[in-house]
């Protein structure tokens, strides 16, 4: 495992870099908020993110995929974060991606993965339950013969990325018989199937799912729990990289102001007790770099086991949490009043931080989970 | 087989055949071997033979240029040897300052005439180097110093006090950072000089520290002799010399404590489990079990971050701003380890000495005084926080403080 960038994914990190940026960064997610946008981001961008390959990143070249992997998703995932890029990326090419990749179902992966990095799908997974992750995962949706080889889905979903938009919803149910969790294609205009969209703190697009006896054909299952542990240790490790981006945009921006505000005659950057907060940032960012970067790598590994895998996504998610809330936390503080308005962009970071560390679970959560891996 | 691979095989070979038996399993670190030097015993005749060896091939000092006696690998066939050292768990055949510090800045700075003197005894573990940069009234600010060295005939004529001299005790050479010009202004009136302990006017006395040991020590010099010739980097230019000493310091430092920090989660969780029960399964002290997982994380982000550092090297990238915050995480890691260990240790890592306690709990106790010190030796966190902030971060001078 090398953690340096080779050329092509120097090349990558670049244009995406290039591709939010031109966009307007921040500027773009508060239109968005500010004009209740039904859909939360951009078809026309999404449409351009298909042309450049990265909705496929991931997937074989044969399923549309360029045949890359998590490391080179990452990348883009990480710029994407720094200008907070609403688009379903993670959701889609992570989160149901990985699921579909992975999962036991050719049929499904045939059918959806090409549809997916054409742009054509926008896919998502509806897993969460409670207001905080669990483990075991409390999992009350149910799925329940219907005959005919068919099963109907009942229950209700929350916090499902761009729920009310997808296409494409993986649904976690419980088999009603074997007590088993599945993970079942949901097409998103499924009869019984009511999305109803949350507004959330940060303004990326969100919504509850509601399963009132949706039937789908037994072939829908594509895998179970070990599946789902897989597919949210990957997307973790994206969102893991999102964060890195938040947060370095957000210390970056601290540190233009530390060197252009002024009082008692000298900027404020001059001060000590700011230079020495705002080191101890540079130094943890520094570290979160590393871990995103080991944490992506490991999920490329071939074969990787699912233990490897939960220790570094719990690695990388239980200091980018901390991490990206203390930075933005800081960053606030150090702008002062103007920190505290709507109009500064530095509170949408602030909101995002938030929203992160409670998608896969919180640092204190991972510590847990880490602590429970390695047997104490 | 790439040239690596069979360098590889060769170095191991060589060492299967010839690498005293007695030391194998018996891994030192950076401060814990051979420190060479005139007053220099050896703990046995193995660890003698195991130096000898070792400097036959110039791999005490590996990537050192062969004229001087060195081994002139590259960076990766040193890896190499390291990696193949590790392998059997050998002990480093020599250790020192001399190696790490003042070496490097010669290679670096010194004249060739220099570097023909004073780098073949130092590859061959004869004379033992320590530092006289602080002094009473001049560490972090050091270039204040007040040492002063006049001019007298073909040298110097040295007057005044060093002190928090690691080693001077035991130490045959001492590189002195003196004021050569009194008239100019701090940085630039000052010479980076190597000077021989072994004279009259040259008097050391130990300070013990709080950990009970007495590593370091005050050096007084009165009308010590310094030749012209023992300048490093010419008159009134020894700021620059003593800044590049400093940046090899720091990356030793780095280094030091990125392998002893390794081992962390087993260490601690042993401490833990003895102390808290039960053998299996969760601890029972939720709390300390947290900072055990925060201690194994630090930890592993931080040897992550050290390979990055390496990695992004070997692949020929200029070397990153990445490596100014080693020496902050590594020390203030180390400390966190050290605090818990004697935590999770109770009563048992507050033994001082005495039959009363076993030796590892007394140990426990000494390493964690010990390690307080961590983050003022090399220049103290709130310094290299000041680097970090002007010259990584580019933020400006000068402010109200
Ligand atoms: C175990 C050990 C071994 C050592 N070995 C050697 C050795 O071999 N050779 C040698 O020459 N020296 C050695 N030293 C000395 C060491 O380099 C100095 O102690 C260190 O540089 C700090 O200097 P000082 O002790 O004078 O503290 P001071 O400089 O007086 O600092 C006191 C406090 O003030 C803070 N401070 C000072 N200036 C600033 C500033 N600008 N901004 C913010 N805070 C500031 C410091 O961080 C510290 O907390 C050793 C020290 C220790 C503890």
């Amino acid at each position: 495992m090398k953690l340096a960038l080779n050329e092509d994914q120097r090349l990558i990190k670049d244009s995406a870099a290039a591709v939010w940026k031109d966009r307007g960064a921040v500027e773009r997610l508060r239109k968005l908020r500010d004009a209740g946008d039904a859909t939360g981001f951009s078809r026309a961008l999404w449409d351009e993110l298909a042309g450049l390959g990265w909705l496929g990143l991931p997937f074989p070249e044969e399923l549309g995929g360029v045949g890359l992997g998590v490391t080179e998703l990452c990348l883009v995932l990480e710029e994407a974060g720094k200008t907070l890029a609403p688009e379903p990326l993670l959701a889609t090419t992570l989160l149901a991606g990985s699921a579909l990749l992975l999962g036991d179902s050719d049929a499904a992966r045939t059918t959806w993965l090409p549809r997916i990095s054409a742009g054509e799908v926008i896919a998502t997974v509806a897993w969460q339950e409670r207001a905080r992750r669990d483990e075991p995962l409390s999992c009350a949706a149910v799925a329940r013969s219907a005959g005919d080889g068919r099963v109907s889905l009942h229950g209700a979903k929350r916090e499902v990325l761009v729920g009310a938009q997808a296409e494409l919803i993986v649904v976690v149910a419980r088999d009603e018989a074997s007590g088993q969790l599945g993970l079942y294609a949901v097409p998103g205009d499924a009869e019984g199937l009511t999305a109803t969209p949350l507004v959330r703190v940060d303004a990326f697009p969100c919504a509850r799912i509601d399963l009132d006896g949706v039937v789908v054909a037994s072939d829908a299952r594509i895998g179970g729990a070990e599946l789902l542990a897989t597919v949210l240790d990957r997307a973790g490790i994206g969102l893991a990289a999102e964060a890195l981006g938040g947060m370095s945009a957000a210390f970056e921006m601290t540190l233009g102001w530390l060197r252009e505000r002024r009082q008692f005659g000298v900027p404020i950057g001059s001060f000590q007790a700011l230079q020495h907060r705002a080191a101890r940032l540079y130094i943890d960012i520094e570290l979160c770099r590393s871990v995103v970067m080991a944490a992506a790598r490991t999920a490329d590994q071939p074969g990787v086991p699912a233990a490897a895998l939960a220790q570094v996504a719990s690695l990388a998610l239980a200091r980018t949490t901390d991490t990206f809330l203390r930075v933005v936390d800081e960053a606030v503080q150090m702008h002062g009043g103007v920190g505290m308005t709507d109009e500064h962009d530095v509170g949408f970071y602030l909101k995002r931080a938030r929203v992160v560390a409670a998608t896969f679970g919180d640092a204190a959560w991972h510590r847990d989970r880490w602590a429970r891996l390695a047997g104490y | 087989m790439s040239d690596l691979d069979g360098f590889r095989a060769e170095v191991r070979a060589w060492l299967e055949e010839h690498a005293p038996i007695s030391l194998r399993g018996r891994p030192g670190d950076i401060f814990h071997g051979h420190w060479g030097g005139r007053r220099g015993g050896f703990e046995s005749p193995d660890h003698e033979r195991w130096l000898r060896l070792m400097v036959e091939r110039g791999w005490t000092a590996p990537t050192w240029p062969t004229e001087y006696g060195g081994g002139g690998l590259s960076r990766a066939q040193d890896a190499v040897l390291q990696s193949e050292l590790r392998r059997l768990r050998l002990p480093p055949p020599l250790i020192g300052f001399g190696l790490v510090m003042i070496g490097p800045t010669l290679l670096e700075y010194g004249t060739e005439a220099q570097k023909r003197e004073h780098l073949p005894p130092i590859i061959r573990g004869e004379i033992r180097w320590c530092q006289g940069y602080s002094e009473p009234g001049s560490g972090s600010d050091l270039a204040s110093l007040q040492m002063r060295a006049e001019k007298n005939g073909d040298g110097y004529v040295l007057n005044g006090q060093k002190i928090w001299t690691s080693y001077a005790d035991e130490s045959d050479w001492i590189f002195c950072l003196v004021r050569t010009d009194p008239a100019a202004k701090k940085q630039s009136g000052i010479s980076f000089v190597l000077v021989d302990m072994d004279q009259p006017g040259v008097t050391t006395r130990p300070i013990k520290l709080i950990s009970g040991a007495s590593p370091f020590c005050e050096v007084f010099f009165d009308d010590v002799k310094a030749l012209a010739r023992d300048v490093v980097g010419g008159e009134n230019n020894g700021w620059t010399v003593a800044k590049a000493l400093l940046r090899h310091e720091r990356t030793m430092v780095g280094e030091v404590f990125a392998r002893s920090v390794m081992g962390a989660e087993a260490e601690l969780l042993g401490l833990a489990r003895e102390a808290l029960g039960p053998a299996e399964g969760t601890l029972a002290d939720p709390l300390l079990r947290d900072r055990i997982v925060q201690s194994a994380m630090d930890e592993r982000a931080f040897m992550l971050t050290i390979q990055r550092i390496q990695d992004a090297a070997k692949t020929g990238q200029p070397p990153g701003t990445e490596s100014s915050i080693l020496k902050v995480y590594g020390t203030e890691l180390n400390q966190r380890r050290r605090e818990l260990a004697v935590t999770l240790a109770g009563a048992d890592g507050l033994g001082w000495e005495g039959e009363s306690y076993a030796s590892g709990h007394l140990a426990l106790t000494r390493d964690w005084l010990r390690s307080r010190g961590n983050t003022i030796e090399g220049g103290t966190s709130e310094i290299q926080l000041n680097i970090i902030a002007k010259h990584v971060l580019g933020l400006p001078d000068g402010g109200a403080r």
